[in-house]
């Protein structure tokens, strides 16, 4: 996994203890790094440049406050910057003054618009709208049928062309796409409005076929639709794992049909996400949701500081108290942060700990969403399988309480003891011990960036778990 | 239909090759001499194919040395030798045992007894698709393919995979929506005994590598196969899709840790992406890319060879755009 911005500018201004302002030399150290996170994070190379080039205007010569450090200074106005370029949270969508409201999703092969198309329907719905769903992508095998599924199972109803017509797709196979006498998406979506209005539906969502922005023939046929039906809302569906080439991709879509938004994707994975402002740049259109799984529920607002923050690597503060506070138990949670703040936490806790952090998934993931794990390499390794937890927990039940909460009494013959107690090694001991003091470790350092925080007028509450 | 093939794959690698060679070559142009511009700039084109910082610093570090060894001072010969550099990581250990059978694209089959070669991948990234094109292959190569819709999950995947089915004259094994997909992998290897078939092909879901539990899923299915057949799965390809930046990394390492990656099919490359992540992904872990997608049609698929790849991406003489 990559190392943490924070952590890697942290390295760079360890040398520059005591500055009072970021001399052009330190600037341009740390923008080194964050030019590097940036590019790692697949936000484009061109991109990249501008933003270093800003962002160095404006941090050189800047008083480095009394609490931060000087890579904490340079990574606020990063942070800053970054959360400016991808604007608010802008998660509305446009409504007709005359229903229905047509909304159309295009993007390139398998970004997500079909599964997208009904995540949004599914949301409208329960804003009180009545959508419908148009199958227009009239080429990929079953991407009809694929819609039809998904509507059923929401009980939203989907205009689609006849299954005799949709049977060409399949000859369209053999020829190479185009060749195939398909059914032609426009008339389909002519179609789709007639049976909104047959059916009183307010809002009409279209699925439209995945294309490549250079297929000329078929960004033709986007052209023909939205002459046809002048959509309220175009938006283009982009995978949060795209790389350098997002800004052809959206750049190409935007000139040929017009882009009213953008949808990003699966959120829910471990990409950094650079290709959100790779898309916000050349579009200037707002990212309005993010996609974070494949389910119809799996949708959420976009929000500017939380995707700026995972972009740099620095951790999603907010997006990790999120998770944890679904996968934990609240009072067990509270007990145990207020043991944290008092420095008085257990191996007991830590074994609660352990089994929670299953619930939630890879350990790895969870530290990489928390400021400062880059600086924690020792916890890198540190993963946690069911047989360590079974292990770790026959260990922690064969000490005594006093040791549970005191692992400084554990000497080599309580060690001894506890391995012959619980069928491990003393190795194994050593490792949990071990591992347990990283973790306090990593307590004591958030506690004091806690204060720190406070201090600069940022409280932040339920910093939970670790 | 062979001619509209290759017109298709010329069509498909001209676009990567104008991007680089072009650029390569603009870049040289203002440039008398070797100097660190040249390389910075040269740094730029690799970056931006998403070539990878890691990689692209080793790439830079060899050009350099290799300058300086050999006393290089025309501009003209830096493509040349980044070339020989990217064909190097490209092809290194990619030499195919002596001896042993090779399907279409030299593709491991085993002993055909019969071969199983699962799919893998994240969400959407051509995964049935390149099924659907691999059965047409081994079909046309006189070989029984049976395949199995292990993606229960997905809205109409199994639909998906049964066109494609149709389309090559191929039996596709399928169970119900929700259905155990390593069930479904057992019986279409029963299946395909039964019926003395060559080849099984595996279409598995799609499936973010961070996700613990269906990770687990699919090392469910490989142990499955394993234990029907001695040596199975022959081939565990990780299908990734060209657009893809750094991320594919990650995705290579997972899925490679979860199943054993034998190699990778690069969809997606009739666009203006480079998929240059697979140099980096060559380089830090090993995995060959083995097979390339330049379209969605059935016979957009190409067995990926580095050297003809490169020489695509490097030749110069072919760049009047005809
Ligand atoms: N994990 C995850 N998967 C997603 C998300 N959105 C879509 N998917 C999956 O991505 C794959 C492709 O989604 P589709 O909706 O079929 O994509 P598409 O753009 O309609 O594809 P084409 O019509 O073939 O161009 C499917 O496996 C979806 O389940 C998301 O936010 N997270
Ligand atoms: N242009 C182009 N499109 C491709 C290529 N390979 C696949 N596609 C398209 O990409 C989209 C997704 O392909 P699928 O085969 O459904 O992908 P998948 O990996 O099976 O998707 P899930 O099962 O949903 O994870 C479809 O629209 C395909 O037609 C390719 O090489 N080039
Ligand atoms: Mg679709
Ligand atoms: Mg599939």
């Amino acid at each position: 996994m990559l190392e943490g911005l924070a952590a890697r500018l942290q390295g760079v201004f360890s040398r520059l203890k005591g500055k009072g302002i970021l001399s052009e030399r330190d600037v341009d150290e740390a923008l080194r790094e964050v030019r590097m996170a940036l590019l790692e994070a697949d936000v484009n190379f061109k991109i990249v440049k501008d933003f270093v080039a800003r962002v160095k205007e404006r941090a050189v010569g800047h008083d480095v406050l009394q609490s931060l450090t000087p890579a904490q200074q340079v990574i606020k106005i990063v942070h800053e910057e970054l959360v400016q370029l991808m604007g608010s949270t802008q998660s509305r969508l446009a409504v007709a003054s005359r229903p229905p409201t047509v909304i159309m999703l295009v993007g390139l092969q398998g970004s997500g618009k079909t599964t997208t198309t009904a995540k949004l329907a599914y949301h409208l719905r329960k804003q009180g709208r009545k959508p419908l769903l148009v199958a227009a992508d009239v080429y990929r095998p079953a991407a009809i049928e694929q819609l039809r599924v998904l509507g059923r199972q929401l009980d939203i109803p989907v205009s689609a062309p006849e299954a005799g017509q949709t049977g060409r797709s399949e000859e369209a196979l053999m020829a190479g796409r185009l060749s195939g006498q398909v059914a032609d998406a426009v008339a389909v979506v002519r179609h789709g409005i007639e049976a909104a209005n047959r059916f009183a539906c307010d809002t009409v969502l279209i699925d439209t076929a995945g294309r490549l922005h250079v297929d000329q023939e078929l960004m033709d046929e986007l052209v023909r639709i939205v002459r046809e039906v002048t959509p309220h809302e175009v938006l283009l569906v982009v995978d949060a794992m795209t790389g350098q080439d997002a800004v052809t991709v959206a750049q190409q879509f935007k000139e040929a049909v017009g882009i009213d938004g953008i949808i990003l994707t699966k959120m829910d994975g471990d990409a950094r996400g650079g290709a959100a402002l790779s898309v916000r740049e050349v579009t200037g259109r707002p990212i309005k949701f993010i996609g974070v799984g494949e389910k119809p529920d799996a949708l959420e607002p976009f929000h500017p500081d939380r995707i700026a923050s995972r972009i740099l690597g620095m951790g999603d503060v907010l997006s990790l108290i999120e998770k944890a506070q679904t996968a934990f138990d609240q009072e067990k949670a509270q007990q145990i942060e207020k043991k944290i703040k008092q420095q008085q936490f257990t191996l007991e806790d830590f074994l609660f700990q352990l089994r929670q952090m299953r619930k939630m998934g890879p350990l790895e993931d969870i530290l990489g969403m928390l400021p400062g794990f880059g600086q924690m390499k020792q916890l890198k390794g540190m993963s946690v399988n069911e047989k360590d937890l079974v292990r770790a927990e026959a260990i922690i039940n064969s000490m005594t309480p006093a040791e549970r909460s005191d692992p400084g009494l554990l000497d080599s013959s309580r060690r001894q003891r506890i391995a012959r107690g619980s069928g491990t090694t003393v190795q194994d001991v050593n490792r949990l011990v071990r591992d347990f003091q990283q973790v306090q470790q990593v307590l004591k350092t958030l506690n004091i960036a806690k204060k720190r925080g406070k201090k600069g007028g940022k409280a932040r509450k339920g910093f939970f778990p670790f | 239909m062979i001619g509209g093939f290759f017109s298709r794959l010329k069509d498909a690698l001209t676009k990567t090759r104008d991007g680089i060679v072009h650029k390569v070559q603009s870049v040289i142009r203002r440039h008398e001499a070797i100097d660190e511009d040249l390389y910075e700039e040269i740094e730029a084109i690799l970056l931006q194919a998403d070539v990878g910082i890691e990689a692209t610093t080793h790439l830079l570090g060899r050009l350099r040395e290799r300058v300086r060894e050999v006393r290089v001072t025309d501009p003209e010969e830096v493509p040349g030798i980044l070339k020989e550099e990217m064909g190097e990581i490209l092809s290194a250990g990619s030499e195919n045992p002596p001896g042993l059978p090779a399907g279409p694209h030299g593709l491991e089959l085993g002993g055909l007894q019969p071969a199983v070669i699962m799919v893998v991948g994240v969400n959407g990234t051509g995964k049935t698709t390149t099924v659907g094109k691999l059965a047409a292959r081994f079909k046309g190569r006189g070989l029984k393919v049976v395949l199995a819709a292990a993606d229960t999950f997905r809205a109409a995947a199994s639909e998906q995979l049964s066109v494609w089915g149709k389309q090559t004259g191929v039996d596709v094994v399928r169970h119900g929506e929700g259905a155990d997909p390593s069930a479904v992998a057992y019986d279409a290897i029963k299946a395909a005994q039964a019926r003395s078939a060559d080849v099984v092909l595996i279409d598995t879901a799609g499936r973010l590598h961070t996700k613990t539990n269906l990770m687990e899923e699919l090392r469910k299915i490989h142990r499955v196969v394993a234990r029907e057949i001695p040596g199975a799965p022959h081939e565990v390809l990780l299908v990734l899709d060209a657009t893809t930046g750094q991320n594919a990394m990650q995705q290579a390492a997972q899925f490679s840790k979860a199943v054993g990656v034998t190699g990778i099919a690069l969809t997606k490359l009739d666009g203006t992406a480079k998929g240059g992540i697979v140099i980096a992904i060559k380089h830090t872990l090993g995995i060959p890319v083995k097979l390339i997608g330049i379209g969605e049609g059935i016979d957009d698929l190409q067995a990926f060879e580095p050297q003809e790849f490169l020489d695509a991406i490097f030749n110069n003489q072919s760049n009047n755009g005809s």
